[in-house]
């Protein structure tokens, strides 16, 4: 079962596993709001070599890591594209056809946004590829102080997410069977939409009286069995993180690629 | 379980009503439970049964949400005061857990009630104990078979050391095993912490042993009976039978089918059958099943096994892996002979499909709209369409609700409706999945009859199931699915 293989991986303790979710939060802001500073190839290619060199440090494996990060490789040059088609002409004309212009520029611009997008979604795969949703609810709560009965109900809720998609699958199978199947797939979207919600209100009701009749929301202050606290290691993380950002914005300047994204 | 004192429960004169509903739901209810008692809470559905523990649980809510009269107390105090001293395992073994993980589960409880972190490890290893559930602490909740999911659930419970259980049909939606280890494990928790104990079920042969005291609110209000099981039983046995309750030795008046026989001709059958609920994790595979024409085939086999994916699977819904389905010749599609190639409308006539959840498959604001579905899909002109559906509202005993809407039903009318739509249509073969489950007697008795009806008339009946009376009731042909080591 996959499930046991999870299990076992987590086991095998990596370094990141040590750092606080909440950390993780900051660090994933860190590595990215800095290169909204500045659209160039060479920060960019940086900031994703260099945190793929962290890599033993998360414990996830490359193959792991290449599939997750598949969707944006995809959806990366459709981003570019625009660049490519509409950036401001400049440098050497390649081609042009009504208000689309390739242009030495466009084409830099195109790729450094391509890759812009992928070094913003890399620090997110990395740092939360095996953050266990309780954890960070627990710090959530515990940590940044977030209201208890919000983070533990989202917490909670969350896990109906699976519930919901066997519903839809049957639901889907339940119109093939009553002959509705052929046509109308926007009509019976719609319609297996709206039963969705039915047992959202539904199943979500039972959750609320399972959890009060454990005494969720009691006015008594809760205690946490899995305490959730920030080490010097959290502190580490960052450091690292914001050198990996400085390396990063220094090699677009010394290099001279440096773009500010106002100018 | 040390410092867990059973509770003393008292009723005076209680009832609640829901906020926007006329009527009370419980009213007038009077008894006094002393600490240690077991008590069996009986009443037809709709008498309150599933409010009454609400009530006790402290979980009804306030002023918003309903009107209570009277008083119910636990050892004195509200029960919304007293969190955590009052238990409440519920039917559906999904909506009772909270979080992902095993031991989180049970600490949960702990928590909530201030608990010191530091004592939380020793409540839970101890409450797993108690329910006899060896897992490790962080195995995923649901990868828990339905037994094991309410056995946490109840775990849950304990670890908060309650001095009352209550118990809202926790073996409903169970398969024999999962029942028998959820009765086994309840047994060993009441005896160990001598709690006081409350349990809701229609099914008491599985529970009265263990009972002694039986409590039978009446619909209208009030209580119909209050004593010892045996008491109880023998004064008001027919009349909570025709309630719907399995009382203990009521005898079924329904005739027992025959076995198929072996000359039968099939209507569906399949050599070297592999079957996947999605596509690439294959759950059986090499499987070798025939459908005899105008007889019951019943699916049985242990949880998990595939059952349902078999039944989809030969109901054409769900492509096979590898083998193939093949319907009888007078039954060929335009498509060919194989079920999952025929279109939506082809099926409708030909294979019929009754899901476990019958709220999945209804589509309409009314019943009179919800049964007309398959006929319109069928081209079939006004007055035809509305011949069919009047004739099975009439046969169903669903006249007087033909304007209602389904999701408003009750568990036993819902699933009436669900065979209902699927026989508009007249299909040769009509497969259900697990058609008994969480039903009353009175439910249970209308539907076997229902399917003993449409095998007379020559229908042939798949049914996925673990109940030993549809077994025995429907006899024909037998699918026994074996656990795969």
């Amino acid at each position: 079962m996959s499930t046991g293989v999870e299990i076992e991986e987590k086991v095998r303790g990596a370094w990141l596993d040590g750092v606080n979710p909440v950390t993780k939060l900051v660090l994933a802001l860190l590595l990215s709001v800095p290169l909204f500073a500045s659209i160039d190839v060479v920060s960019g290619l940086v900031a994703i070599g260099l945190q793929l060199l962290c890599l033993p440090l998360t414990g996830l494996r490359w193959g792991t890591v290449l599939k997750r990060l598949l969707p944006l490789v995809i959806f990366a040059p459709v981003a570019g594209l625009s660049m490519l088609l509409y950036a401001e002409p400049a440098g050497r004309i390649y081609w042009s056809f009504g208000f689309a212009t390739i242009s030495e520029d466009s084409v830099s611009l195109a790729i450094a946004v391509s890759l812009r997008v992928l070094a913003l979604g890399l620090p997110t795969i990395l740092l939360f590829g095996r953050t266990d949703p309780t954890e960070l609810a627990d710090a959530l709560a515990q940590v940044a102080k977030l209201p208890s009965r919000f983070v533990l109900g989202v917490l909670a809720g969350t896990r109906m997410l699976g519930l919901f998609l066997d519903d839809w699958r049957t639901m889907g199978l339940a119109r093939r069977a009553r002959g509705v199947g052929d046509r109308g797939a926007l009509r019976r979207f719609f319609s297996m939409a709206f039963v969705l919600l039915v047992f959202a209100v539904r199943r979500g009701t039972k959750l609320a009286m399972a959890m009060e009749a454990r005494g969720f929301g009691s006015g008594i202050q809760r205690t946490w069995s899995r305490p959730s606290q920030l080490h010097a290691r959290d502190g580490v993380a960052l450091l690292g993180g914001a050198v990996i950002m400085a390396l990063a914005l220094a090699a677009a300047v010394a290099l001279g690629t440096f773009r500010f994204v106002w100018s | 379980m040390t410092d867990a004192t059973p509770a003393r429960v008292q009723a005076a004169g209680w009832g609640w009503r829901y906020a926007g509903r006329k009527r009370p739901a419980v009213s007038d209810v009077s008894f006094a439970i002393e600490p240690g008692e077991r008590v069996l809470l009986l009443g037809a559905s709709g008498a309150g049964k599933s409010t009454m523990l609400a009530g006790l649980a402290g979980v009804l809510g306030d002023a918003d949400e309903g009107e209570r009269t009277g008083s119910l107390l636990i050892d004195g105090a509200a029960p919304e005061s007293r969190r955590g001293q009052a238990g409440l395992v519920m039917q559906d073994p999904d909506a009772g857990i909270v979080l992902s993980k095993v031991g989180d589960d049970v600490a949960f409880g702990c928590e909530n009630l201030g608990i010191p972190a530091s004592d939380i490890p020793a409540r839970v290893a101890e409450a797993l104990e108690a329910v006899g559930l060896e897992v490790p602490l962080r195995r995923p909740t649901e990868a828990l078979s339905g037994g094991q999911k309410q056995r946490l659930v109840l775990a849950g419970v304990l670890a908060m050391r309650p001095g009352l259980l209550l118990l809202d049909e926790p073996t409903a939606n169970l398969d024999p095993e999962g029942v028998a280890e959820v009765r086994a494990s309840v047994e060993r928790v009441v005896d160990a912490t001598g709690a006081t104990l409350i349990v809701v079920e229609h099914r008491t042969p599985v529970w009265v042993g263990l009972m002694t005291r039986v409590i039978v609110l009446a619909a209208d209000g009030g209580l119909l009976a209050d004593g010892s099981p045996a008491q109880v039983f023998a004064e008001h046995g027919p009349a909570l039978a025709d309630a719907g309750v399995w009382v203990p030795d009521q005898p079924l008046e329904l005739p027992v089918l025959p076995a198929a026989p072996d000359a039968a001709e099939s209507v569906l059958s399949a050599t070297g059958l592999a079957i996947a609920r999605t596509s690439r994790t294959v759950v059986r595979s090499g499987l070798d099943v025939r459908v005899p024409r105008g007889n019951a085939t019943v699916i049985t086999g242990p949880n998990g096994v595939g059952k349902s994916t078999l039944a989809l699977t030969l109901a054409g819904l769900i492509p096979e892996q590898d083998g193939e389905v093949v319907a009888a010749s007078p039954l060929a599609g335009r498509g060919g002979r194989r079920p999952f190639r025929w279109t939506s409308r082809e099926l409708l006539t030909r294979i019929g499909t009754v899901f476990q959840e019958p709220e999945h498959q209804f589509l309409t604001q009314t019943l009179h709209d919800e049964l007309s579905v398959g006929p319109k899909a069928l081209g079939w002109d006004a007055a035809r369409t509305a011949s069919v559906v009047d004739a099975l509202l009439e046969r169903l005993h669903l006249s007087d609700l033909a304007l209602a809407n389904p999701f408003t039903l009750s568990g036993g009318q819902k699933r009436r409706l669900s065979v209902a739509t699927v026989l508009a249509a007249s299909p040769e073969v009509i497969v259900l999945d697990e058609p008994t489950f969480g039903q009353d007697r009175r439910g249970w008795i209308e539907l076997v009859a229902l399917l003993q009806e449409e095998i007379a008339s020559g229908t042939s009946v798949v049914a996925v199931t673990h109940d030993a009376g549809v077994i025995r009731h429907l006899g024909g042909h037998r699918i026994v699915l074996e656990q795969a080591s």
